[in-house]
């Protein structure tokens, strides 16, 4: 024998899986949402796309080689992810110089800030679109009509953006002027940012990370249905000044967060109770923004918020233990 | 316009009073009276933390001090006799004098003289390589190389020397606060008597084997023949194990064992070039 | 829906490939290491000094404490010497070395292939014996068996569990062993009921071995009592706690011992062993050994002496191939790498697996993606991830809140870590070092 023989310490095998095959699943995941929002903005849609992930890449790759001074990791895909997210966050008619800036934040503020992949406290993507949203509120909540529609209007108010104006002018719901159906939403006709609009193929995405065991779905599902309760309730007190809970379900990105952006690995808790009380927690603060607060939506910062609980929870909520306790 | 900045002003200097009498309150309350000696010895120790004292910290080691009503059990490694000074003054105690120290690892099982004969792939630490086998080379009882002690050592005083597969302390950092000792878990380094100019005369090997097996898997393995331990006029080596070992509070640097060992597995350090080369006589004796 | 254990657990590639080689025994080497600590508790002393003449089956080490047993000779012959060398934990260990000289064995061992069914002996009777024949857990754990059968006071054995799980992938022999001494098996299992006064005995088996299932099911039935489970394939159903878990739904208390929910789990190969030692009057100095890998020619099975060199068992089973990167005692995910092929087959060697070059390098390690995978495999029920920053920072007082203690050492943890971090090591190092805490706290 040539060779020395190797030692070590067992296990001596390891599953086939990968981090980079992980990552590359989330976006395969995404990829029917983002071939809808070309169909629906045409290449506009497109445009932010590949701004935005090359604009990740870069400044993950720039960062890493001069300022942080380690090896680039960008091969890992993740921050193609956050690319992705991040144009999935913006209207198709954002300026490409805006873009840069969110990219910009997305990966120097929200990720490697913190040392990079795995270390960040907050969702990267999220913390790029809300650094847009507050720095540039006009171009942000400037939503372009869709291309489908047969009048191609300029500007467009959203969905729960047209509800909040209402409730505020004290006008019941079944008098609000533009409101689409829930058919319309499930297939995505309606304004909004990129990824938000159909909720089928997000939930379709959503499906195929489940079965390849990228996410559970414990996050997804604590979300959604504490979002259906909780504005069900709302709801049935007082159907005139509340939408039904099915719209809030299927507006405002709550999709695209609950399916894509709290189960980011990195930021959500690690056990099946704690991703529970993590979801019904976005859920709940979600729909009190999207009630009581100034914005129409509130998934982005309902996330955010939880992801800095996040490791308080981890801390606190422990997997059942075998055995007992 | 003014009324909303005046109702600002007072409402946050309402706070900011009502703040400052609960805190001041509070400070009362909750005061801890401690003896202002600790804090002056504190303040004379080097404030490294290291435990080489013993003790949890620098604070601790103050703590002991004013309660000790004599010096002799403690001591600061990384102060030295100075620091140890400074603290018998505050106290107004005696100070014991004690000889530095030095840490040395006792291994000289590079690449060169240790041939490997298989590889290590695991967690790269020595705790968690020696856990599993003995080491990538025959010899059981050698440096590992993944540096548990350079990780302990807050001073940077041990350099890895990548590929050498062995660290080495550096003299003059090393504070002998013994962290690197606890560290290796083949329990290689020993701290020494510091001698003048850092000179030593020791054995770098702590291989317990039988001649043959030692040598054989390390060219600059003590086999135990016992040659240093005839030959020291000092009675500072001892034999134990099939191992030879230099006491240093015994050791008068005269030297007389390096060139008697057959395998040079004594080796010395900071000396002046010798006039006669030692290996010469060596190979006429074998 | 088959039975499996209820928390986390993996599925590796079984590579069973040599489930169809029937057992051969292996030719008598010319030379024997025999170490005196095949055991979990305190190491034998060696009776027999240098220039002694020994049979087959005497007795060369004396068991020196209750959790100790005897370690017999393997081989006739003279003994050599009593010296220092590398054992499977990487260690030079004491041990006795043999020259073989014919092989003739100790007159009151019975040799004959006879199937002896009739019971003639009591519980009492059969634990003395199984200690006196030196017979160890054959699983793996080589937990001496007769303090397995009795139990601490106050407390009652209601069933016993014969592991016939197999979950490590590639070994085969005690797969093997159910086919080809079913019977013998079953009279063993018997014998350890009798032992332990307990009127029920389960046989775990999972069901990527229907052939053993069936078989065993079969024969089950002329025997009051005796009954087979077949269970889903998941790693690591062999694990004591997991298999008591599978088969009867309980779980067993953190700290505390199968005993505590009634149940003792006993081996396949132990039991067969218990056969032999009790009808046949012959002490544990042989097994079943698997000799497996990618790479060789002929995947085996073998009946091996214990202290016959590895490189033996390889040679029978066509050789080193070569490009062998790692050798294995034991199976993959929990056996331990062994660095020269000297190395002797102990009570404990289940298996022998060769991996190639390419399959026993370790993966590039990445940074922690914190997709929780460990937290949902292990079978504990711990988190992994935490327990191997606590290891590696050594906050050795958190890692014992969290159970550092509970983990099995099962390694599916590190085989499911997608960044390749090797979460095993650095969290047996810090359960190492919290229970020499515990230890020295009890002190």
């Amino acid at each position: 024998m040539s060779k020395l023989l190797t030692v070590s310490p067992s296990p001596h095998v390891h599953s086939s899986d990968s981090t980079q095959k992980i990552m590359y699943r989330v976006i395969y995941a995404m990829v029917p949402a983002l071939i809808w929002s070309v169909f629906m903005f045409g290449i506009d849609a497109l445009r932010v796309t590949l701004i935005a992930v090359a604009a990740c890449v870069a400044f993950e790759y720039l960062i890493q080689k001069y300022l942080m001074k380690v090896t680039p990791s960008v091969t890992d895909g993740s921050a193609i992810i956050t690319g992705i997210l991040l144009a999935f966050n913006v209207p198709s008619s954002l300026p490409w110089w805006i873009i840069l800036i969110g990219a910009m934040a997305a990966m120097g503020i929200g990720k490697l800030s913190f040392g990079g992949l795995g270390s960040n406290i907050f969702n990267p993507a999220l913390v790029g679109r809300v650094f847009l949203l507050l720095s540039f509120p006009v171009q942000m909540t400037s939503w372009p009509g869709i291309k489908m529609a047969a009048v191609d209007a300029v500007s467009t108010a959203t969905p729960l953006a047209l509800i909040k104006e209402s409730v505020k002018n004290g006008i019941p719901i079944a008098k609000v002027q533009g409101l689409p159906d829930l058919t319309d939403l499930a297939i995505g006709m309606n304004a909004g940012s990129l990824g938000e609009v159909s909720a089928l193929l997000l939930v379709l995405g959503g499906i195929y990370m489940i079965w390849k065991k990228v996410i559970t779905w414990h996050i997804p599902v604590s979300i959604l249905a504490t979002v259906f309760v909780f504005s069900g309730i709302f709801w049935g007190i007082n159907p005139e000044m509340y939408v039904n809970p099915a719209f809030h379900i299927m507006t405002g990105g709550l999709m695209l967060g609950a399916i894509f952006m709290a189960t980011d690995m990195v930021t959500s808790p690690m056990n099946p109770k704690a991703q529970i009380i993590y979801g019904i927690g976005i859920g709940l603060i979600t729909i009190s923004i999207r009630m009581f607060g100034a914005y129409p939506e509130g998934i982005s910062f309902a996330i955010l918020i939880m992801n800095a609980v996040t490791p308080l929870l981890n801390y606190y909520i422990k997997p059942k233990r075998f055995g007992g306790q | 316009m003014s009324i909303t900045v005046v109702y600002t002003i007072v409402t946050l200097a309402v706070i900011g009073a009502t703040a400052a009498v609960i805190l001041y309150f509070v400070a009362q309350k909750f005061k801890v009276v401690e003896d202002p000696r600790i804090d002056d010895v504190e303040g004379s120790l080097p404030g490294a933390n290291c435990g080489g004292c013993g003790f949890a910290g620098c604070r601790a080691f103050a703590e002991a001090c004013v309660k000790a009503s004599d010096l002799g059990d403690l001591n600061c490694p990384v102060g030295g006799n100075d620091t140890m000074g400074q603290v018998a003054t505050i106290l107004g105690l005696e100070a014991v004098a004690k000889d530095p120290r030095v840490a040395f690892i006792r291994c000289n099982g590079t690449c060169d003289h240790r041939p490997k004969t298989s590889q290590f792939d695991g967690a790269t630490t020595c705790a968690i390589a020696s856990s599993v086998y003995s080491g990538e080379s025959d010899c059981q009882f050698g440096c590992l190389g993944y540096g548990d002690c350079y990780d302990a050592c807050e001073f940077d005083a041990i350099d890895l020397r990548a590929g050498m597969g062995v660290p080495l302390v550096l003299d003059d950092k090393c504070v002998a606060c013994g962290a690197c000792v606890d560290a290796c878990p083949k329990d290689l380094i020993e701290l020494r008597k510091r001698m003048p100019k850092d000179r030593k005369v020791v054995v770098a090997c702590r291989n317990m084997d039988k001649g043959a097996v030692a040598k054989k898997a390390c060219s600059v393995a003590c086999i135990g023949c016992s040659k240093c331990f005839k030959e020291c006029p000092f009675d500072a080596i001892t034999m134990e194990n099939n191992l030879a070992f230099i006491d240093s509070d015994k050791c008068k640097l005269c030297r007389k064992c390096v060139p008697v060992c057959p395998t040079n597995a004594i080796i010395e350090l900071n000396f002046p070039p010798r006039k006669v080369k030692p290996e010469v006589e060596v190979e006429t004796n074998s | 829906m088959l039975k499996t254990f209820k928390i986390g657990g993996v599925h590796p590639p079984e590579n069973k490939l040599s489930k169809d080689r029937k057992i051969e025994v292996l030719s008598i080497p010319s030379a024997v290491f025999i170490p005196v600590a095949q055991h979990i508790g305190a190491p034998s002393t060696p009776v027999v000094k240098k220039g002694d003449k020994v049979k087959v089956g005497q007795v060369i080490a004396q068991s020196s404490s209750f959790v100790s047993t005897n370690i017999h000779s393997s081989v006739s012959g003279t003994v050599k010497k009593v010296d220092f060398s590398a054992d499977s934990s990487g260690y030079p260990k004491q041990g006795i070395f043999i020259d073989v000289e014919g092989d003739e064995w100790m007159e009151d061992i019975d040799r004959s292939e006879t199937l002896v069914k009739d019971i003639s002996v009591d519980g009492a009777e059969i634990v003395k014996k199984i200690q006196e024949c030196g017979i160890v857990g054959l699983g793996g754990a080589t937990f001496p068996t007769h303090v397995k059968l009795v139990p601490p006071k106050g407390m009652k054995a209601e069933v016993l569990l014969i592991n016939g799980v197999e979950c490590e992938p590639y070994l085969t022999s005690d797969h093997r062993l159910m086919l080809e001494k079913a019977d013998e098996i079953l009279v063993g299992i018997q014998l350890l009921m009798k032992a332990m006064n307990v009127d029920k005995a389960v046989i775990g088996i999972e069901n990527n071995k229907p052939d053993a299932i069936q078989l065993l099911s079969e024969k089950c039935k002329s025997v009051a009592g005796v009954s087979v489970v077949a269970l889903k394939v998941q790693y690591p159903q062999g694990g004591e706690k997991q298999l008591i878990n599978a088969v009867t739904g309980r779980e067993v208390p953190s700290g505390a011992l199968p005993i505590a929910v009634g149940a003792v789990v006993s081996n396949v190969g132990t039991a067969f062993a218990v056969y032999e030692a009790i009808q046949k009057n012959k002490p544990l100095f042989e097994r079943v050994v698997t000799v497996t890998g990618k790479g060789v020619s002929k995947p085996s099975n073998f009946l091996v002496r214990v202290g016959t060199a590895t490189s033996e068992l390889v040679a029978a089973a066509g050789g080193l191939p070569e490009n062998t990167g790692k050798i294995i005692s034991g199976g993959p995910m929990m056996g331990r790498a062994i660095s020269s092929l000297d190395i002797p087959v102990t009570k404990g060697t289940s298996g022998i697996l060769l991996m190639k070059e390419e399959e026993s390098k370790r993966e590039e390690i990445i940074a922690c993606i914190r997709c929780s995978r460990c937290v949902s495999v292990c079978p504990m029920g711990l988190e992994p991830y935490l327990l191997m920053t606590l290891g590696e920072k050594q906050i050795y007082d958190r890692a014992e809140s969290e159970r550092v203690m509970d983990c099995i050492e099962c390694g599916s943890c590190s085989y499911t870590c997608p960044s390749n971090r090797p979460l095993l090591d650095y969290i047996r190092f810090g359960k190492g070092k919290v229970g020499q805490i515990i230890r020295s706290r009890k002190k």
